[in-house]
């Protein structure tokens, strides 16, 4: 059984990482970050089955995550730091000059945990599905887990993919969608409405789940394992998984106003107070690389 | 200058032996890699004829995989099989291996540094009676400017079967540039494909012709005439634009102080541009492009279009004659 007040102690630490890394270089994107903290503290501290400490490229015999939507970096990076993919006092580095941590994720400086580049939304199901079909040629039974936003899903590619992943009957992929219903102009029913979302993913042949409270870690937890029970079934599974943006800051909660905007030292100071510091927040120290080069 | 007495006979190795497509040259390439390697894997977009991709799918039908009209998703699939060890190659016409995927190439493969192979047939004015929709003229230039992808272009069946398989061995992603029509096929069989190295096909003093593609051959028609004329002409296949083979570049021109560029693609971004800035920087002399005047192609025979274009045989003969004019 999984220690869900543990898993919600780690998910406030992290929430205080990516506000913390956010302020410190004026930039990113807090608000679908503190979004899906739950999903990925859910994802590294007891879901995915993969190897601690040790990281390789081509991940055999281990879940894989892929993520699509690259701009929330920073609760990927937090998490990341938190699970001993690199030091936690390199999160001080985020969006910095000469930083592994860059904006959107980046392979080309090795960073350990980050397996292709994101940031130009709609692209991640297609690496994940590609991934997955690796490992089904390779005999390996382990599973893809992918993220994409919900404001995502208005790119093409996203649903050549999904006809895609079907007519494989690419059976060892999970894909869950932010749906916190936000983009960067507004919400996403006034941008661009999505529709019917659950039926648009049957009908491309993916079996779907409702996750009604992608904020509540029992919830996210319980979720997520029983869609893995559902894999190796001939289909691609998708959970649409209802989350707030901005979830765990008053003044940021279901707001697209804090999707790309940095909070300054008195909104800190503000936000910071609403969360416990369960784990130790890490030094800031902006020449770690300098000093570790 | 020379006389006719003195007309060199390096390019007697280069004569036609039948005509072929460099198209089935990528197929029975592909095919052989596939033998040879169990981590290649193939991917096309609905155009498993016009690769001639068959002969791999018959082999290895869990190697391969049906992307449909769907070239973006196919990119990305590409990526996260390389990802996890596989060495991918995709298959689809140059316009829609390139222009149409350049952010998925750019950012999943590219960027992300993913050991892909980007295989693209129907390239340039020589797909003929399909049109400028189809006739990509671009291609080369949007691929050499993605940082540490190779950029191939073969000049005939023999050496694109070579250059298939070779790529294989190359750790990183590769843009494979052939073509629709049938062509001469005159690089013997058993000439080792080497990725960056420029052939050089024949000695002279007087001008260097650099080409790439399906102009080579024309390149080695205008040689001869040029030769007959007493004209003593150095040609050299280039055929890996990026990373170009700057050492045989200069080391020609140091010879013959003129230059001319031969190729079926815009004259913005290929190979004239290339070795224009290897040029500019080290050994500036005049040059002269033979390439398409920054403009989009037409339905007609591939020969109507490389006469109307400008990109026929004799167009490099009076390419190099304007060339060694300018000599100083």
């Amino acid at each position: 059984m999984a220690d869900i007040s543990n898993l919600t102690r780690i998910a406030s630490q992290v929430r205080r990482d990516i506000l913390r890394q956010t302020h410190f270089c004026a930039s990113g994107h807090p608000g679908g970050s503190l979004g899906c903290t739950e999903y990925f503290v859910a994802l590294y501290f007891e879901v995915m089955d993969y190897k601690k400490g040790t990281f390789t490229m081509e991940g055999k015999n281990e879940d894989l995550f892929f993520l699509s939507n690259g701009h929330i970096s920073p609760v990927w990076y937090s998490v990341l730091a938190r699970s001993g993919f690199f030091p936690v006092v390199e999160l001080s580095t985020f969006r910095h000059i000469n930083s592994r941590l860059q904006g959107h994720p980046a392979t080309h400086e090795h960073l350990p945990g980050i397996r292709t580049a994101s940031g130009s939304l709609g692209q991640g199901i297609s690496v994940a599905l590609g991934a997955a079909l690796e490992k089904r040629l390779d005999g390996d039974d382990k599973i893809i887990w992918c993220l994409t936003g919900d404001g995502e899903l208005q790119e093409g590619q996203i649903w050549e993919a999904a006809l895609f992943g079907a007519h494989q009957k690419v059976d060892n992929l999970i894909v869950t969608v932010d749906w916190n219903g936000q983009q960067i102009d507004g919400p996403t029913k006034e941008v661009m409405a999505l529709g019917d979302l659950q039926a648009k993913w049957e009908a491309f042949g993916w079996e779907v789940t409702v996750l009604e409270k992608g904020n509540d870690m029992a919830a996210v937890v319980e979720t997520m394992q029983a869609v893995k029970g559902k894999t190796g079934k001939g289909k691609p599974q998708v959970i649409l998984m209802k989350t707030a943006m901005g979830k765990g800051v008053d003044f940021m909660e279901g707001t697209h106003h804090w999707h790309g905007k940095a909070p300054n030292a008195e909104q800190l100071e503000n936000a910071l107070g609403q969360l416990e510091e369960t784990l130790g927040d890490y030094p800031y120290n902006p020449n770690y690389h300098a000093q570790h080069a | 200058m020379h006389n006719t007495l003195e007309i060199n006979t390096m390019l007697d190795k280069y004569q036609s032996t039948g005509k072929k497509a460099t198209r089935d040259g990528f197929g029975a390439g592909l095919h052989e890699i596939g033998k040879r390697n169990d981590q290649v894997v193939a991917l096309c977009a609905d155009l498993i004829g016009s690769l001639k991709m068959d002969d791999f799918i018959a082999d290895f039908p869990e190697r391969f995989f049906q992307c449909g009209i769907s070239e973006a998703n196919m990119i990305g699939v590409a990526s996260g099989l390389a990802s996890c060890g596989k060495i991918p190659y995709t298959g689809t016409f140059a316009n829609f291996s390139t222009g149409r995927v350049y952010d998925q190439i750019r950012q999943s493969i590219a960027y992300a540094g993913k050991n892909v192979k980007i295989c693209a047939s129907h390239a340039g004015l020589t797909l003929g009676e399909d049109g400028a929709t189809h006739q990509i003229l671009e291609d080369i230039g949007l691929m050499k400017m993605l940082p540490g992808m190779v950029v191939i272009n073969p000049c005939d069946y023999n050496q694109t079967k070579a250059a298939t398989i070779a790529i294989a061995q190359h750790k990183g992603p590769v843009y494979l540039r052939f073509g629709r029509p049938s062509w001469p096929v005159f690089i013997p069989e058993n000439m080792p494909f080497e990725i960056g190295k420029a052939i050089v096909l024949s000695e002279g003093a007087d001008v260097s012709i650099f080409a790439t593609g399906h102009l080579v051959w024309k390149a080695v028609e205008a040689t001869q005439i040029l030769e007959e004329q007493g004209i003593s002409v150095e040609l050299i296949n280039i055929h890996t634009i990026k990373p170009l083979d700057e050492a045989a570049v200069l080391k020609s021109v140091a010879k013959t102080g003129a230059v001319v560029s031969a190729e079926e693609h815009n004259r913005f971004g290929g190979l004239g541009d290339s070795i224009a800035q290897t040029l500019v920087a080290n050994h500036p002399c005049p040059m002269e492009y033979v390439a398409v005047n920054d403009s989009f192609g037409e339905s007609g025979t591939p020969d109507q279009l490389l006469e109307k274009y400008g990109l026929n045989t004799e167009s490099i003969v009076a390419a190099a004659k304007r060339a060694m004019a300018r000599k100083g």
